[in-house]
Protein backbone atom coordinates (compact mmCIF):
# COMPACT_ATOMS: atom_id res chain seq x y z
CA UNK A 1 0.00 0.00 0.00
CA UNK A 2 3.13 2.17 0.55
CA UNK A 3 4.57 1.37 -2.62
CA UNK A 4 0.95 2.12 -4.24
CA UNK A 5 1.17 5.52 -2.33
CA UNK A 6 4.77 6.44 -3.10
CA UNK A 7 3.98 5.54 -7.46
CA UNK A 8 0.79 7.91 -7.51
CA UNK A 9 2.48 10.89 -5.56
CA UNK A 10 5.87 10.27 -8.08
CA UNK A 11 3.41 10.20 -10.86
CA UNK A 12 1.49 13.04 -9.94
CA UNK A 13 4.52 15.07 -9.34
CA UNK A 14 6.13 14.00 -12.65
CA UNK A 15 3.00 13.19 -15.15
CA UNK A 16 2.98 17.03 -16.83
CA UNK A 17 1.85 19.78 -13.90
CA UNK A 18 -1.30 17.82 -11.91
CA UNK A 19 0.87 18.85 -8.99
CA UNK A 20 1.10 22.95 -8.40
CA UNK A 21 -1.99 23.16 -11.14
CA UNK A 22 -4.23 23.79 -8.17
CA UNK A 23 -1.62 25.40 -6.22
CA UNK A 24 -1.50 27.89 -9.10
CA UNK A 25 -5.18 28.40 -9.27
CA UNK A 26 -5.85 29.25 -5.68
CA UNK A 27 -3.29 32.04 -6.02
CA UNK A 28 -4.71 33.57 -9.12
CA UNK A 29 -8.35 33.42 -7.65
CA UNK A 30 -6.94 35.49 -4.47
CA UNK A 31 -5.42 37.79 -6.70
CA UNK A 32 -8.33 38.08 -8.83
CA UNK A 33 -10.50 38.42 -6.50
CA UNK A 34 -9.47 41.97 -4.83
CA UNK A 35 -8.89 43.24 -8.63
CA UNK A 36 -12.47 42.54 -9.17
CA UNK A 37 -13.97 43.73 -5.51
CA UNK A 38 -12.18 46.37 -5.01
CA UNK A 39 -9.03 47.34 -2.52
CA UNK A 40 -11.41 47.97 0.40
CA UNK A 41 -9.56 46.56 3.50
CA UNK A 42 -12.75 45.90 5.62
CA UNK A 43 -14.46 44.51 2.67
CA UNK A 44 -11.99 41.84 1.64
CA UNK A 45 -11.80 40.99 5.33
CA UNK A 46 -15.01 39.98 5.46
CA UNK A 47 -15.20 38.21 2.69
CA UNK A 48 -11.55 36.60 2.94
CA UNK A 49 -12.79 33.18 5.16
CA UNK A 50 -15.62 32.24 1.70
CA UNK A 51 -13.06 33.36 -0.87
CA UNK A 52 -10.49 30.94 0.45
CA UNK A 53 -12.74 28.17 0.76
CA UNK A 54 -14.46 28.72 -2.37
CA UNK A 55 -10.92 28.60 -4.15
CA UNK A 56 -9.57 26.02 -2.18
CA UNK A 57 -12.52 23.78 -3.32
CA UNK A 58 -12.42 24.96 -6.65
CA UNK A 59 -8.43 23.83 -7.19
CA UNK A 60 -9.39 20.00 -5.25
CA UNK A 61 -11.72 20.29 -8.42
CA UNK A 62 -9.53 20.99 -11.04
CA UNK A 63 -6.93 17.66 -10.32
CA UNK A 64 -9.68 15.52 -9.76
CA UNK A 65 -10.19 13.56 -13.28
CA UNK A 66 -6.26 12.32 -13.29
CA UNK A 67 -7.11 10.37 -9.98
CA UNK A 68 -8.32 7.30 -11.87
CA UNK A 69 -7.75 8.58 -15.96
CA UNK A 70 -4.18 8.14 -16.06
CA UNK A 71 -4.71 4.09 -14.45
CA UNK A 72 -7.76 3.78 -16.62
CA UNK A 73 -6.51 4.31 -19.98
CA UNK A 74 -3.25 1.91 -19.25
CA UNK A 75 -5.33 -0.87 -17.66
CA UNK A 76 -3.04 -0.68 -14.68
CA UNK A 77 -7.13 0.13 -12.56
CA UNK A 78 -7.77 -3.76 -13.55
CA UNK A 79 -4.38 -4.61 -11.97
CA UNK A 80 -5.31 -3.08 -8.92
CA UNK A 81 -8.55 -4.21 -9.05
CA UNK A 82 -7.37 -8.05 -9.44
CA UNK A 83 -4.18 -6.92 -6.51
CA UNK A 84 -4.22 -8.73 -3.18
CA UNK A 85 -4.92 -5.26 -1.75
CA UNK A 86 -8.77 -4.43 -1.66
CA UNK A 87 -9.94 -2.54 -3.92
CA UNK A 88 -11.58 -0.14 -0.99
CA UNK A 89 -7.68 0.17 -0.04
CA UNK A 90 -6.73 1.57 -3.00
CA UNK A 91 -9.06 4.04 -3.57
CA UNK A 92 -8.01 5.49 0.03
CA UNK A 93 -4.92 5.76 -0.74
CA UNK A 94 -5.21 7.21 -4.54
CA UNK A 95 -7.64 10.08 -2.23
CA UNK A 96 -4.62 10.62 0.36
CA UNK A 97 -2.42 10.68 -2.67
CA UNK A 98 -4.51 13.40 -4.02
CA UNK A 99 -4.56 15.22 -0.75
CA UNK A 100 -0.82 15.13 -0.68
CA UNK A 101 -0.39 16.97 -3.82
CA UNK A 102 -3.17 19.04 -4.08
CA UNK A 103 -5.42 19.50 0.01
CA UNK A 104 -1.78 19.74 1.71
CA UNK A 105 0.03 23.06 -0.50
CA UNK A 106 -3.55 24.46 -0.43
CA UNK A 107 -3.45 24.28 3.65
CA UNK A 108 0.48 25.72 3.77
CA UNK A 109 -0.37 28.41 1.11
CA UNK A 110 -3.75 29.61 2.48
CA UNK A 111 -2.00 31.64 5.34
CA UNK A 112 -0.24 33.87 2.81
CA UNK A 113 -2.88 34.33 0.67
CA UNK A 114 -5.12 35.66 3.44
CA UNK A 115 -2.49 37.77 3.89
CA UNK A 116 -3.68 39.45 0.24
CA UNK A 117 -7.08 38.99 1.20
CA UNK A 118 -6.81 41.17 4.68
CA UNK A 119 -7.28 38.30 6.99
CA UNK A 120 -7.96 39.47 10.42
CA UNK A 121 -5.28 37.67 12.38
CA UNK A 122 -7.29 36.14 14.76
CA UNK A 123 -8.86 34.03 11.78
CA UNK A 124 -5.09 32.58 10.44
CA UNK A 125 -5.03 30.12 12.77
CA UNK A 126 -8.71 28.74 12.15
CA UNK A 127 -7.85 29.22 8.46
CA UNK A 128 -5.32 26.57 8.65
CA UNK A 129 -7.04 24.41 11.21
CA UNK A 130 -10.06 24.39 9.23
CA UNK A 131 -8.63 23.27 5.93
CA UNK A 132 -6.97 20.96 7.54
CA UNK A 133 -9.52 19.00 9.09
CA UNK A 134 -12.06 19.86 5.66
CA UNK A 135 -9.46 19.60 2.54
CA UNK A 136 -9.60 15.54 3.49
CA UNK A 137 -13.04 15.33 2.95
CA UNK A 138 -13.17 17.38 -0.13
CA UNK A 139 -10.28 14.50 -1.45
CA UNK A 140 -12.41 11.64 -0.91
CA UNK A 141 -15.47 13.09 -2.00
CA UNK A 142 -13.39 14.08 -4.93
CA UNK A 143 -12.43 10.61 -5.21
CA UNK A 144 -16.05 8.82 -5.51
CA UNK A 145 -17.14 11.61 -8.63
CA UNK A 146 -13.59 10.76 -9.99
CA UNK A 147 -15.13 6.59 -9.43
CA UNK A 148 -18.09 7.58 -10.90
CA UNK A 149 -17.27 9.21 -14.10
CA UNK A 150 -13.82 7.51 -15.21
CA UNK A 151 -15.13 5.58 -17.86
CA UNK A 152 -16.52 8.24 -19.59
CA UNK A 153 -14.64 10.22 -22.64
CA UNK A 154 -15.66 13.85 -21.22
CA UNK A 155 -16.53 13.54 -17.75
CA UNK A 156 -14.51 16.82 -16.65
CA UNK A 157 -17.96 18.84 -16.56
CA UNK A 158 -20.14 16.16 -15.51
CA UNK A 159 -17.47 15.44 -12.59
CA UNK A 160 -17.97 19.04 -11.10
CA UNK A 161 -21.62 18.80 -11.38
CA UNK A 162 -21.65 15.99 -9.35
CA UNK A 163 -18.69 16.25 -7.05
CA UNK A 164 -19.68 20.37 -6.03
CA UNK A 165 -23.00 19.91 -4.29
CA UNK A 166 -21.58 16.87 -2.31
CA UNK A 167 -19.34 19.97 -1.37
CA UNK A 168 -21.39 22.26 -0.26
CA UNK A 169 -21.56 19.95 3.65
CA UNK A 170 -18.00 20.94 3.85
CA UNK A 171 -17.78 24.55 2.62
CA UNK A 172 -20.41 25.80 4.43
CA UNK A 173 -19.19 24.69 7.94
CA UNK A 174 -15.56 25.55 6.97
CA UNK A 175 -15.58 28.62 6.11
CA UNK A 176 -18.00 29.36 8.76
CA UNK A 177 -15.37 28.31 11.27
CA UNK A 178 -13.22 30.54 9.83
CA UNK A 179 -15.46 33.80 10.05
CA UNK A 180 -16.74 32.62 13.66
CA UNK A 181 -13.17 32.70 14.36
CA UNK A 182 -12.41 35.49 13.22
CA UNK A 183 -14.82 37.10 14.83
CA UNK A 184 -14.09 36.29 18.15
CA UNK A 185 -17.84 33.56 18.26
CA UNK A 186 -17.83 30.08 19.78
CA UNK A 187 -16.20 28.03 17.50
CA UNK A 188 -17.52 24.58 19.12
CA UNK A 189 -20.65 23.34 16.73
CA UNK A 190 -18.56 24.33 13.28
CA UNK A 191 -15.19 22.39 14.33
CA UNK A 192 -17.15 19.27 15.29
CA UNK A 193 -19.77 19.37 13.07
CA UNK A 194 -16.62 19.96 9.84
CA UNK A 195 -14.59 17.20 11.26
CA UNK A 196 -17.29 15.00 11.78
CA UNK A 197 -18.32 15.39 8.31
CA UNK A 198 -14.33 14.62 6.94
CA UNK A 199 -14.60 11.46 9.36
CA UNK A 200 -17.92 10.13 8.33
CA UNK A 201 -16.62 10.88 4.46
CA UNK A 202 -13.23 9.17 5.00
CA UNK A 203 -14.80 6.03 6.86
CA UNK A 204 -17.54 5.22 4.09
CA UNK A 205 -17.01 7.02 0.88
CA UNK A 206 -13.76 4.46 0.17
CA UNK A 207 -16.35 1.67 0.13
CA UNK A 208 -18.88 3.46 -2.34
CA UNK A 209 -15.80 4.44 -4.65
CA UNK A 210 -15.06 0.86 -4.80
CA UNK A 211 -17.99 -0.45 -5.28
CA UNK A 212 -18.16 2.22 -8.24
CA UNK A 213 -14.73 1.31 -9.37
CA UNK A 214 -16.28 -2.26 -9.48
CA UNK A 215 -19.01 -1.83 -11.48
CA UNK A 216 -17.32 0.68 -14.29
CA UNK A 217 -14.60 -2.21 -14.44
CA UNK A 218 -17.26 -4.72 -15.20
CA UNK B 1 -63.55 35.85 -15.71
CA UNK B 2 -60.15 36.71 -14.00
CA UNK B 3 -60.96 37.08 -10.31
CA UNK B 4 -59.97 40.72 -8.65
CA UNK B 5 -56.09 40.18 -7.99
CA UNK B 6 -55.31 43.97 -6.57
CA UNK B 7 -51.59 44.69 -6.82
CA UNK B 8 -50.30 41.39 -6.93
CA UNK B 9 -52.11 40.27 -10.20
CA UNK B 10 -48.66 40.42 -12.23
CA UNK B 11 -46.84 38.13 -9.18
CA UNK B 12 -50.21 35.45 -8.78
CA UNK B 13 -50.67 35.08 -13.17
CA UNK B 14 -47.28 35.01 -13.72
CA UNK B 15 -47.16 32.16 -10.99
CA UNK B 16 -49.76 29.85 -12.81
CA UNK B 17 -48.63 30.56 -15.85
CA UNK B 18 -45.19 29.51 -15.58
CA UNK B 19 -45.68 26.51 -13.48
CA UNK B 20 -48.49 25.15 -15.99
CA UNK B 21 -46.19 25.94 -18.61
CA UNK B 22 -43.38 23.85 -17.40
CA UNK B 23 -45.58 20.93 -16.43
CA UNK B 24 -47.36 21.27 -19.96
CA UNK B 25 -44.02 21.47 -21.62
CA UNK B 26 -42.57 17.99 -19.62
CA UNK B 27 -46.22 16.07 -20.10
CA UNK B 28 -45.58 17.18 -23.70
CA UNK B 29 -42.17 15.83 -23.79
CA UNK B 30 -42.94 12.36 -22.15
CA UNK B 31 -45.94 12.25 -24.34
CA UNK B 32 -43.69 12.85 -27.78
CA UNK B 33 -40.97 10.26 -26.24
CA UNK B 34 -43.34 7.37 -25.85
CA UNK B 35 -44.91 8.12 -29.15
CA UNK B 36 -41.71 7.72 -30.93
CA UNK B 37 -40.61 4.71 -28.92
CA UNK B 38 -44.11 3.09 -29.41
CA UNK B 39 -43.40 3.71 -33.43
CA UNK B 40 -40.09 2.69 -33.47
CA UNK B 41 -40.54 -0.31 -31.54
CA UNK B 42 -43.42 -1.31 -33.85
CA UNK B 43 -41.18 -0.88 -36.95
CA UNK B 44 -38.59 -3.06 -35.36
CA UNK B 45 -41.43 -5.44 -34.26
CA UNK B 46 -42.46 -5.79 -37.64
CA UNK B 47 -39.35 -6.04 -39.69
CA UNK B 48 -38.51 -8.63 -37.06
CA UNK B 49 -41.87 -10.80 -37.77
CA UNK B 50 -41.44 -10.77 -41.83
CA UNK B 51 -38.00 -12.09 -41.47
CA UNK B 52 -38.52 -14.51 -39.46
CA UNK C 1 -52.20 -14.52 -4.38
CA UNK C 2 -50.03 -12.31 -6.54
CA UNK C 3 -47.41 -10.39 -5.08
CA UNK C 4 -46.09 -6.68 -5.45
CA UNK C 5 -42.78 -8.19 -7.44
CA UNK C 6 -44.89 -9.61 -10.22
CA UNK C 7 -45.08 -5.84 -11.18
CA UNK C 8 -41.01 -5.80 -11.36
CA UNK C 9 -41.34 -8.14 -14.56
CA UNK C 10 -41.40 -5.55 -17.57
CA UNK C 11 -44.45 -7.83 -19.27
CA UNK C 12 -46.52 -7.39 -16.50
CA UNK C 13 -45.86 -4.21 -15.92
CA UNK C 14 -46.37 -3.46 -19.27
CA UNK C 15 -49.95 -4.76 -19.25
CA UNK C 16 -51.16 -3.37 -15.93
CA UNK C 17 -50.36 0.19 -16.77
CA UNK C 18 -51.71 -0.10 -20.21
CA UNK C 19 -54.85 0.33 -18.56
CA UNK C 20 -53.36 2.10 -15.39
CA UNK C 21 -51.61 4.85 -16.90
CA UNK C 22 -54.70 6.35 -18.86
CA UNK C 23 -56.52 6.16 -15.50
CA UNK C 24 -54.49 7.76 -13.75
CA UNK C 25 -53.28 10.21 -16.01
CA UNK C 26 -57.26 11.39 -16.50
CA UNK C 27 -57.86 11.19 -13.02
CA UNK C 28 -54.31 13.58 -12.51
CA UNK C 29 -55.89 16.15 -14.96
CA UNK C 30 -59.00 16.52 -13.39
CA UNK C 31 -58.12 16.67 -9.80
CA UNK C 32 -55.22 19.13 -10.48
CA UNK C 33 -57.63 20.95 -12.77
CA UNK C 34 -60.39 21.22 -9.80
CA UNK C 35 -57.84 22.09 -7.02
CA UNK C 36 -56.04 25.03 -9.06
CA UNK C 37 -59.26 26.12 -10.72
CA UNK C 38 -60.61 26.51 -6.96
CA UNK C 39 -57.97 27.98 -5.55
CA UNK C 40 -57.40 30.81 -8.38
CA UNK C 41 -61.16 31.56 -8.58
CA UNK C 42 -62.89 30.81 -5.70
CA UNK C 43 -60.67 31.48 -2.77
CA UNK C 44 -60.52 34.84 -0.99
CA UNK C 45 -57.96 36.86 -0.32
CA UNK C 46 -55.89 36.71 2.94
CA UNK C 47 -55.91 39.91 4.83
CA UNK C 48 -52.16 40.53 5.16
CA UNK C 49 -50.92 38.67 1.81
CA UNK C 50 -53.48 39.67 -0.78
CA UNK C 51 -54.32 37.56 -3.83
CA UNK C 52 -50.30 35.91 -3.41
CA UNK C 53 -52.35 33.71 -1.06
CA UNK C 54 -53.11 31.97 -4.39
CA UNK C 55 -49.74 30.73 -5.23
CA UNK C 56 -49.64 28.66 -2.21
CA UNK C 57 -51.98 25.67 -4.80
CA UNK C 58 -48.57 25.78 -6.46
CA UNK C 59 -45.84 26.23 -4.16
CA UNK C 60 -46.90 23.56 -1.52
CA UNK C 61 -47.84 21.24 -3.92
CA UNK C 62 -44.94 21.02 -6.28
CA UNK C 63 -42.11 21.57 -3.02
CA UNK C 64 -43.35 18.73 -1.22
CA UNK C 65 -43.46 16.21 -4.48
CA UNK C 66 -39.50 17.47 -5.82
CA UNK C 67 -39.00 15.80 -2.12
CA UNK C 68 -40.85 13.02 -2.96
CA UNK C 69 -39.74 11.92 -5.97
CA UNK C 70 -35.93 12.01 -4.55
CA UNK C 71 -37.46 9.90 -1.73
CA UNK C 72 -39.05 7.47 -4.47
CA UNK C 73 -35.65 7.23 -6.49
CA UNK C 74 -33.88 6.34 -3.63
CA UNK C 75 -36.08 3.51 -2.84
CA UNK C 76 -36.46 2.64 -6.14
CA UNK C 77 -32.63 3.07 -6.44
CA UNK C 78 -32.34 0.48 -3.36
CA UNK C 79 -34.89 -2.17 -4.95
CA UNK C 80 -32.78 -1.75 -7.79
CA UNK C 81 -29.51 -2.23 -6.22
CA UNK C 82 -30.42 -5.21 -3.69
CA UNK C 83 -33.50 -7.27 -5.96
CA UNK C 84 -31.94 -6.39 -9.53
CA UNK C 85 -35.38 -5.51 -10.99
CA UNK C 86 -34.77 -3.58 -13.94
CA UNK C 87 -38.13 -1.62 -14.01
CA UNK C 88 -37.52 -0.69 -10.73
CA UNK C 89 -34.18 1.02 -12.01
CA UNK C 90 -35.96 2.91 -15.24
CA UNK C 91 -38.81 3.84 -12.83
CA UNK C 92 -35.77 6.08 -11.10
CA UNK C 93 -34.75 7.23 -14.46
CA UNK C 94 -37.95 8.66 -15.22
CA UNK C 95 -39.13 10.50 -11.93
CA UNK C 96 -35.73 12.71 -12.12
CA UNK C 97 -37.15 15.05 -14.58
CA UNK C 98 -40.25 15.26 -13.01
CA UNK C 99 -38.65 15.77 -9.74
CA UNK C 100 -36.44 18.57 -11.45
CA UNK C 101 -39.93 20.22 -12.85
CA UNK C 102 -41.34 20.15 -9.63
CA UNK C 103 -38.51 21.78 -7.82
CA UNK C 104 -38.55 24.34 -10.68
CA UNK C 105 -41.91 24.94 -9.95
CA UNK C 106 -41.39 25.22 -6.18
CA UNK C 107 -38.83 27.99 -6.27
CA UNK C 108 -40.19 30.37 -9.34
CA UNK C 109 -43.64 30.58 -7.45
CA UNK C 110 -41.17 30.57 -4.20
CA UNK C 111 -39.63 33.70 -5.85
CA UNK C 112 -42.75 35.27 -7.09
CA UNK C 113 -44.19 35.11 -3.95
CA UNK C 114 -41.34 36.38 -1.79
CA UNK C 115 -40.93 39.28 -4.04
CA UNK C 116 -44.11 40.97 -2.46
CA UNK C 117 -43.54 39.41 0.65
CA UNK C 118 -40.37 39.82 1.43
CA UNK C 119 -39.39 42.21 -0.56
CA UNK C 120 -37.17 39.77 -2.28
CA UNK C 121 -36.73 37.53 -5.42
CA UNK C 122 -34.54 35.42 -3.73
CA UNK C 123 -32.89 35.30 -0.53
CA UNK C 124 -30.21 32.91 1.26
CA UNK C 125 -32.97 31.34 3.60
CA UNK C 126 -31.99 27.53 4.83
CA UNK C 127 -35.19 26.19 2.94
CA UNK C 128 -34.42 27.87 -0.96
CA UNK C 129 -31.09 26.95 -0.19
CA UNK C 130 -31.85 23.54 0.44
CA UNK C 131 -34.26 23.28 -2.96
CA UNK C 132 -31.57 24.89 -4.71
CA UNK C 133 -28.72 22.03 -3.79
CA UNK C 134 -31.69 19.41 -4.34
CA UNK C 135 -31.79 21.00 -7.77
CA UNK C 136 -28.34 20.88 -8.29
CA UNK C 137 -28.25 17.19 -7.56
CA UNK C 138 -31.00 16.33 -9.87
CA UNK C 139 -29.12 17.89 -12.61
CA UNK C 140 -26.04 15.98 -11.56
CA UNK C 141 -28.21 12.77 -11.25
CA UNK C 142 -29.58 13.22 -15.03
CA UNK C 143 -26.71 14.10 -16.62
CA UNK C 144 -24.72 11.21 -15.35
CA UNK C 145 -27.93 9.04 -16.70
CA UNK C 146 -27.70 10.45 -19.41
CA UNK C 147 -23.68 10.08 -20.04
CA UNK C 148 -23.44 6.22 -19.51
CA UNK C 149 -24.56 4.40 -22.48
CA UNK C 150 -24.05 0.99 -21.12
CA UNK C 151 -28.16 0.92 -19.53
CA UNK C 152 -27.00 -1.63 -16.50
CA UNK C 153 -23.85 0.67 -15.15
CA UNK C 154 -25.93 3.53 -15.91
CA UNK C 155 -28.48 2.47 -13.13
CA UNK C 156 -25.98 1.26 -10.82
CA UNK C 157 -23.73 4.08 -10.79
CA UNK C 158 -27.09 6.09 -10.79
CA UNK C 159 -28.08 4.40 -7.75
CA UNK C 160 -25.00 4.68 -5.49
CA UNK C 161 -25.16 8.62 -6.37
CA UNK C 162 -28.69 8.89 -5.21
CA UNK C 163 -27.64 6.99 -2.21
CA UNK C 164 -24.68 9.35 -1.55
CA UNK C 165 -26.54 12.02 -2.78
CA UNK C 166 -29.67 11.60 -0.06
CA UNK C 167 -26.76 11.66 2.75
CA UNK C 168 -25.37 14.95 1.50
CA UNK C 169 -28.75 16.65 0.96
CA UNK C 170 -29.96 15.69 4.56
CA UNK C 171 -26.35 16.68 5.70
CA UNK C 172 -26.85 20.19 3.08
CA UNK C 173 -30.17 20.82 4.58
CA UNK C 174 -28.82 20.88 8.25
CA UNK C 175 -26.08 23.01 7.48
CA UNK C 176 -27.72 25.36 5.71
CA UNK C 177 -29.86 25.52 9.07
CA UNK C 178 -26.92 25.95 10.76
CA UNK C 179 -25.43 28.83 8.73
CA UNK C 180 -28.42 31.16 8.29
CA UNK C 181 -31.53 31.47 10.40
CA UNK C 182 -34.33 32.01 7.91
CA UNK C 183 -37.30 33.88 6.57
CA UNK C 184 -39.16 31.53 5.38
CA UNK C 185 -42.49 30.65 7.56
CA UNK C 186 -42.92 27.35 9.12
CA UNK C 187 -44.55 24.10 7.33
CA UNK C 188 -48.16 25.77 6.85
CA UNK C 189 -49.75 22.45 7.33
CA UNK C 190 -48.44 20.41 9.68
CA UNK C 191 -51.08 17.33 11.98
CA UNK C 192 -51.05 19.21 15.47
CA UNK C 193 -51.78 22.38 14.55
CA UNK C 194 -54.46 21.84 12.07
CA UNK C 195 -55.90 25.82 12.67
CA UNK C 196 -53.05 27.15 11.29
CA UNK C 197 -54.07 27.19 7.91
CA UNK C 198 -57.83 28.36 7.33
CA UNK C 199 -60.33 25.28 5.51
CA UNK C 200 -61.07 27.53 3.15
CA UNK C 201 -57.29 27.32 1.36
CA UNK C 202 -57.01 24.12 3.15
CA UNK C 203 -59.53 22.12 0.85
CA UNK C 204 -58.24 23.20 -2.60
CA UNK C 205 -54.70 22.72 -1.18
CA UNK C 206 -54.97 18.93 -0.09
CA UNK C 207 -56.96 18.79 -3.58
CA UNK C 208 -54.05 20.18 -6.08
CA UNK C 209 -51.76 18.02 -3.85
CA UNK C 210 -53.25 14.77 -4.93
CA UNK C 211 -53.61 16.26 -8.28
CA UNK C 212 -49.82 16.53 -8.41
CA UNK C 213 -49.39 13.68 -6.80
CA UNK C 214 -51.08 12.28 -9.50
CA UNK C 215 -49.43 13.84 -12.47
CA UNK C 216 -46.15 12.47 -10.99
CA UNK C 217 -47.31 9.13 -10.66
CA UNK C 218 -48.53 9.43 -14.54
CA UNK C 219 -45.34 10.42 -15.72
CA UNK C 220 -43.35 8.54 -14.15
CA UNK C 221 -45.75 5.21 -15.41
CA UNK C 222 -45.20 6.68 -18.99
CA UNK C 223 -41.50 7.52 -18.51
CA UNK C 224 -41.11 3.70 -17.79
CA UNK C 225 -43.03 2.62 -20.37
CA UNK C 226 -40.89 4.23 -22.63
CA UNK C 227 -37.88 3.26 -21.29
CA UNK C 228 -38.72 -0.40 -20.81
CA UNK C 229 -40.23 -0.27 -25.00
CA UNK C 230 -36.55 1.73 -25.68
CA UNK C 231 -34.58 -1.24 -23.89
CA UNK C 232 -36.57 -4.01 -25.83
CA UNK C 233 -36.01 -1.87 -28.83
CA UNK C 234 -32.48 -1.93 -28.64
CA UNK C 235 -32.08 -5.46 -27.70
CA UNK C 236 -34.31 -6.30 -30.73
CA UNK C 237 -31.73 -4.46 -33.20
CA UNK C 238 -29.00 -5.48 -31.33
CA UNK C 239 -30.53 -9.37 -32.28
CA UNK C 240 -30.55 -8.43 -35.49
CA UNK C 241 -27.49 -7.55 -36.16
CA UNK C 242 -26.20 -10.72 -34.40
CA UNK C 243 -27.80 -12.94 -37.28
Amino acid sequence: MIALLIRDLRLAIRAGGGFGLGLAFFLILAVLVPLGVGPEPAVLAAIAPGVLWVGALLACLLSLDRIFALDWEDGSLDLLATAPIPLEGVVTIKAMAHWITTGLPLVLAAPVLGVLLNLPPEAFGWLVISLLLGTPALSVIGTFGAALTVGLKRGGLLLSLLVLPLYIPTLVFGAELVSRGAAGLPIQTALALLAGITAGSVAILPFASAAVIRINLR
Amino acid sequence: MIPELGRYATEVLSAYVVSLALLGGIVAWYWLRARAARSQLDQVEQRQERNE
Amino acid sequence: MSSFWEYANPRKFMQTTDWLLPVVAWSAVVVTATGLIWGFFFTPDDFRQGSTVKIIFLHVPSALMAINAWIMMLVASLVWVVRRHHVSALAAKAAAPVGLIMTMIALFTGAVWGQPMWGTWWAWDPRLTSFLILFLLYLGYIALWAAIEDPDTGADLTAVLCLVGTVFALLSRYAAFFWSQGLHQGASLSLQSGTRVDWAYKAPLYVSMAGFALIFVALVLAGTRTEIRNRRMKALVARERMA
